[in-house]
Formats: structure tokens, C-alpha cells, sequence
């Protein structure tokens, strides 16, 4: 049964869906994440404010900003960084792009993936100037204006998520898994989504998702 | 997370000239492990060079057959490859059986080969150890010592060589590809690891600055038939307990040759000769591979944790064997 979003405190934190207000259903807030694209124009104005917020401080003589140019689900971003700021930090701390999540920050648990020229990578161990002139797509980049990508939509048939916060990983990573084809049965399709962990379990329906999505006719 | 500089190269010999000069210098590929240690404080360079942009990204066949890959190819796309699916199966399986897909996407061969050990106390930042401060002990070796090695061990180091690509590239008689200021050299891949002496922190004959461009693969008929196995904590996305790598050459009822390499037990990708040597012109029966394990870990030395990895290593040989022979 629907919940009130009320209910999931942190919700607006994991989900990036700041806009989430009382009486909105837990399954239309989800819903809202996966699309994304609609809070995403506001969310990055409110990125200038956060920069630097969660950024240790510079060490002495540390080499200071350097401009790169990120191609981020079809728009340009030009962004003054340190080389340190990660793919990911950049999306999240820079750009005020939620959507892609931080797990471990460490590439053990696949929360960050998103898709570099197509591929899927964790963009918490590559560096963002290691990326001007790359196609970068996050899942705020996967829908259609307002008609879900498949993938988007089997998840949220199958019900393929507890809390959510994997889920931008998982979705990017099926997404991918689906173009590589080397997944037919259920088992390689647990294989081929390995890098993605899931603390709540919900593996069972992640499966379920990714399988009608893998079907040719979606 | 220290700050460093970044710099993408355009070609090895700039690559090399960029190594030089102040501050310390470390080479970024996929960055996956790179990236991983400056984070924790294991490593903190003060310069990046990016090497992925030097044109050494292919897999080219070899005029007299085999097979050169680039540095910077993909774990992913060297998996795939469809000669080394065919020719040399088990470094398919090898590179398929570690990390994840996003991982694999990122990661280079280059890198691969020198990715640091997994061991908890090298990479908490903080621990007593040899590998990461020379002279300031090991942590391990009184500590919880459970995914640590039994073989190739000293009393400064216990840590394991985590590859699985590199353990399969080890039976495949890999050649790797070094350029460096004063020229290029070519060195087996099972000498460039080398065995833990005084300071554990030198794991290879890597000199500094030097470049890693590419690794060769001999071809040799009977590496087609090879095989990976590995065992492990869990399915998928965990690195080995023990694995092994195996090439047989089988004629006339008889192991005429053999490649066999251990991974996840020693402290480089092992190449097995003592298990080779006991297991050429053999019968391959359950018993000779048995006889062929027993011959490896009997100098095996075991540590308060990791004992049962000796057993473990032993089954996970004679699986790798016994399905290795059964191949069609
Ligand atoms: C969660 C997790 C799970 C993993 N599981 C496994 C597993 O099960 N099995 C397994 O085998 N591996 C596993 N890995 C390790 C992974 O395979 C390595 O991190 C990867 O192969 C490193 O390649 P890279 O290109 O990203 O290297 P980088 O991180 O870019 O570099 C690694 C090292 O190589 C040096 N270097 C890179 N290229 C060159 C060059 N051309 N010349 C000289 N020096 C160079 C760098 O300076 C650095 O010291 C795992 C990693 C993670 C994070
Ligand atoms: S085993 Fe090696 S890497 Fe681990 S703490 Fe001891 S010296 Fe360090
Ligand atoms: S946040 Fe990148 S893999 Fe966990
Ligand atoms: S839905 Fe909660 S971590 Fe996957």
C-alpha cells in the first residue's frame, strides 16, 4: 500500500526529489526520482548555493580550480574544480544533481553508476576532468520527457525497490546490461547486475524488472 | 583527499617527460584502484598523468600469431575479445570472475596488473605496515589474518596479490611491454612480480616513471584449453579466497605440458611449478592432481586464520584441473 512520503523522513534526502510534500504518495515520489527531469531545472540553480559546502577546505598550495566541460544527459555544464572533485561529487555537490547516489564512494556498492559514452561506470572513482567531450547519462537523463525510459517503468511495475537509494544505480546499470546483451537467463542477469548491491533484498524484483525490459518488445 | 594536479598525455614519450619534475608523480588509468588509495591515504600524489589517451588501447594479432594488448584496453573489452574467448578461454573467465561490470569498464590492463593488495590493515591507513611504511611492522601478521597468504610469506609481509586477471595471464606465458626514458624492455610476466625481500613495498621490476604499453601472448594451440576457477566469500563482486588457472596439454592419454598459477593464497599471481612438475607426463586422474596440489602447499605456511586456505586451495586446484581435462 502507498505511504504517505511523510513517513520516509530522509526521503527527500536520498530520492534528490526536494520538492516531495505531505500528501504525496510514497510510490509518486519514487516515481517523481525516476523521472527526475522535471525537478531537475531547479535543483541545479540551488547546486551554485551547496558548492563548496561539503568540500574539505583546499591544503596549502594545493593547485587550484580548473575549468572542464561536462556533457551531462545532452547539456553542457562548465564547471571551475579541483582534479580531486570526483564524476560523482561533481553531479551531486556542483551541479545539484541528486539523482546519482553515494554509497561507499569506494566502487564496492554501485549506488554512483552511471553511463560514460554508453558504458556503465562508478562515478565515484573517476575523476570529472577526466571527462570533458564524454556523453555522461545519469538517470535524470533516461526519460523521455514525461514517458519513462523501460527500464524506469518495469521497476516501478515490479515494485523493484524498498528504500530507493540503490535504485539509480540499478536502473543506469540495467540499462546498460540490456545494450551489452550478455544476459538471457535470470542467473546471468544476477551476474551482470552484481556490481549493484541492494541492502534492502530486493534483488527478486530487480530481476523480475530487468527481465521484461530485456523482452524486445518492452 | 589530498589535491593533486591532472594532466592528460598524448603520447608515451610525453608521458615520460610529465613523470619528472617537483612533486610526486603517479601514472591514472581507470583510476578504480588509483583513485580508491588516495582516498583512503594510502597514496597521496601530488601529479596525475593520465596515460588512457596514448594510443595504447588496442588488441592487435602479432605478425608470428598471438596476440598484443594495449595498456589502457578495457578489462571489459579484453574479456569479450573474441580471440581470447577462443584461444585463450581463461583469461575470458578470469577478468569475468572479478569486480563488477562497472568496474571492469574502467579498469585497464596496466592497472590491473598493479593493483595493490586488499590487506584491511594496508589500506585502513593507520595500521602498523610494512607495505605501506617501510619498518613500521605488520599489523597482520598478529591480527586477523583470515583472506591473508600462505604462500611466497615473510615475516614482514603477509599481504595477497588480489588479480585474478593476472593469475590466468601468468599461465598464458604473458610478456609485459615497459618503456622508460632510456628505451623499452620486454620482461615474463611471472618475473615482474617478485618475491617480498626487505621492503614489501616493492612489488615488481617496475622502475619509476617507467610505462607499462603493452602485454603479449605467445600463441600456443593448447592454451584454448585453459580454465578459471575461483572461490570466494560470496557468488559475484568479491575477490578470490584461492582461484586457479590452468592450461593442459593433452595427447594420447598423457599431460605432455601444463600451466598452472594460484591466485587469492600467495603474495604475487603464483605460478605453480612444483604442481607442474608433478603433473607432466602424467595420467590425468583424480590421483595426479592431488599428487600436483600436494606438491605446491606443501610449503604452504599457515597463519592463526587462513589455514583452512590450504584445503581450500587444494580442492580448488583439482576442480580446476578435473574440468580442464574434461573439456572437449
Ligand atoms: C570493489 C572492487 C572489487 C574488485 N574486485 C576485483 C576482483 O574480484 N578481482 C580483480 O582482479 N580485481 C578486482 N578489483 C580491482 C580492479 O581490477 C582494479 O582496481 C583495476 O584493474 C585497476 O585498473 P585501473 O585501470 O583502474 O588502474 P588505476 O587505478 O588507474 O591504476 C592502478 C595502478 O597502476 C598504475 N598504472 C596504470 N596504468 C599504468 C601504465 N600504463 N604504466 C605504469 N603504471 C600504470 C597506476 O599508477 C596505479 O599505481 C576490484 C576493485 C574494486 C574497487
Ligand atoms: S600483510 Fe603486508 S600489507 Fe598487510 S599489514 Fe602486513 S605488511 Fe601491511
Ligand atoms: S558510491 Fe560508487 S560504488 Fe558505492
Ligand atoms: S531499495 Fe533500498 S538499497 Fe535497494
Amino acid at each position: 500500500m502507498d505511504e504517505p512520503a511523510d513517513s520516509l523522513a530522509s526521503a527527500s534526502f536520498f530520492t534528490g526529489a526536494r520538492d516531495v510534500a505531505a500528501g504525496i504518495s510514497r510510490r509518486e515520489a519514487i516515481a517523481r526520482t525516476l523521472k527526475a527531469g522535471a525537478g531537475l531545472s531547479v535543483l541545479s540553480q540551488v547546486g551554485g548555493l551547496l558548492r563548496g559546502a561539503t568540500e574539505p577546505p583546499p591544503s596549502p598550495s594545493a593547485p587550484g580550480p580548473v575549468t572542464v566541460t561536462l556533457n551531462i544527459n545532452g547539456d553542457a555544464h562548465t564547471l571551475a574544480i579541483e582534479p580531486r572533485v570526483t564524476l560523482l561529487d561533481a553531479l551531486r555537490e556542483h551541479l545539484g544533481m541528486y539523482g546519482t547516489k553515494k554509497g561507499c564512494d569506494h566502487g564496492q556498492c554501485g549506488a554512483c553508476t552511471v553511463l560514460v559514452n554508453g558504458e556503465r561506470v562508478n562515478s565515484c572513482l573517476t575523476l570529472a576532468v577526466m571527462h570533458p567531450g564524454d556523453d555522461i547519462t545519469t538517470i535524470e537523463g533516461l526519460a523521455d520527457g514525461d514517458a519513462l525510459h523501460p527500464v524506469q517503468a518495469a521497476f516501478i511495475k515490479h515494485d523493484a525497490f524498498q528504500c530507493g537509494y540503490c535504485t539509480p544505480g540499478q536502473i543506469c546499470s540495467a540499462v546498460a546490461l540490456i545494450k551489452e546483451g550478455h544476459a538471457k537467463t535470470d542467473a546471468e542477469i544476477r551476474e551482470q547486475m552484481a556490481g549493484n548491491i541492494c541492502r534492502c533484498g530486493a534483488y527478486q524484483h530487480i530481476v523480475a524488472a530487468v527481465r521484461e525490459a530485456m523482452q524486445p518488445t518492452g | 583527499m589530498n589535491n593533486f594536479s591532472y594532466i592528460l598525455a598524448a603520447q608515451p614519450d610525453e608521458a615520460l617527460r610529465d613523470w619528472t619534475g617537483p612533486g610526486r608523480p603517479a601514472y591514472l588509468a581507470g583510476g578504480t584502484n588509483l583513485i580508491d588509495h588516495i582516498k583512503l591515504g594510502v597514496d597521496q600524489p601530488q601529479r596525475l598523468i593520465d596515460v588512457r589517451n596514448l594510443g595504447l588501447d588496442q588488441i592487435e594479432a602479432l605478425p608470428g600469431g598471438g596476440l598484443r594488448i594495449g595498456a589502457t584496453v578495457s578489462n571489459t573489452a579484453l574479456a569479450y575479445d573474441e580471440r581470447v574467448l577462443k584461444d585463450y578461454p581463461v583469461l575470458s573467465q578470469a577478468i569475468l570472475s572479478g569486480a563488477s561490470p562497472q568496474l571492469r569498464n574502467a579498469a585497464t590492463t596496466a592497472g590491473n596488473l598493479l593493483q595493490r593488495t586488499r590487506c584491511s590493515y594496508f589500506r585502513d591507513g593507520l595500521s602498523p605496515c610494512n607495505k605501506r611504511q617501510t619498518g613500521s611492522g605488520c599489523a597482520a601478521l598478529g591480527g586477523f589474518n583470515r583472506t591473508h597468504a600462505v604462500l611466497g610469506t615473510s615475516e614482514r609481509c603477509i599481504a595477497t596479490h588480489p588479480s585474478d586477471m593476472d593469475v590466468a595471464m601468468i599461465t598464458l606465458d604473458a610478456v609485459v611491454r615497459l618503456r622508460g626514458v632510456s628505451g623499452e624492455r620486454t620482461v615474463p610476466l611471472q618475473d615482474f612480480y617478485v618475491a617480498y625481500g626487505e621492503d614489501p613495498a616493492k612489488e615488481n621490476v617496475l622502475k619509476p616513471g617507467e610505462l607499462i604499453t603493452a602485454v603479449d601472448l605467445p600463441a600456443t594451440e593448447w592454451f584454448a584449453r585453459s580454465y578459471y576457477f575461483k572461490a570466494r566469500d560470496r557468488a559475484s563482486y568479491e575477490f578470490a579466497l584461492a582461484s586457479a588457472a590452468v592450461a593442459l596439454d593433452l595427447r594420447e592419454g598423457l599431460v605432455r605440458d601444463c600451466r598452472i598459477a594460484l591466485g587469492g593464497v600467495a603474495t604475487k599471481p603464483w605460478r605453480a611449478h612444483a604442481a607442474e612438475n608433478a603433473l607432466k607426463g602424467t595420467r590425468p586422474t583424480e590421483q595426479a592432481f592431488r599428487a600436483a596440489a600436494n606438491a605446491e602447499l606443501s610449503s604452504a605456511v599457515p597463519r592463526a586464520h587462513n589455514g583452512f586456505k590450504i584445503e581450500l586451495c587444494r580442492g580448488t586446484l583439482m576442480q580446476a584441473l578435473q574440468t580442464t581435462a574434461a573439456l572437449a
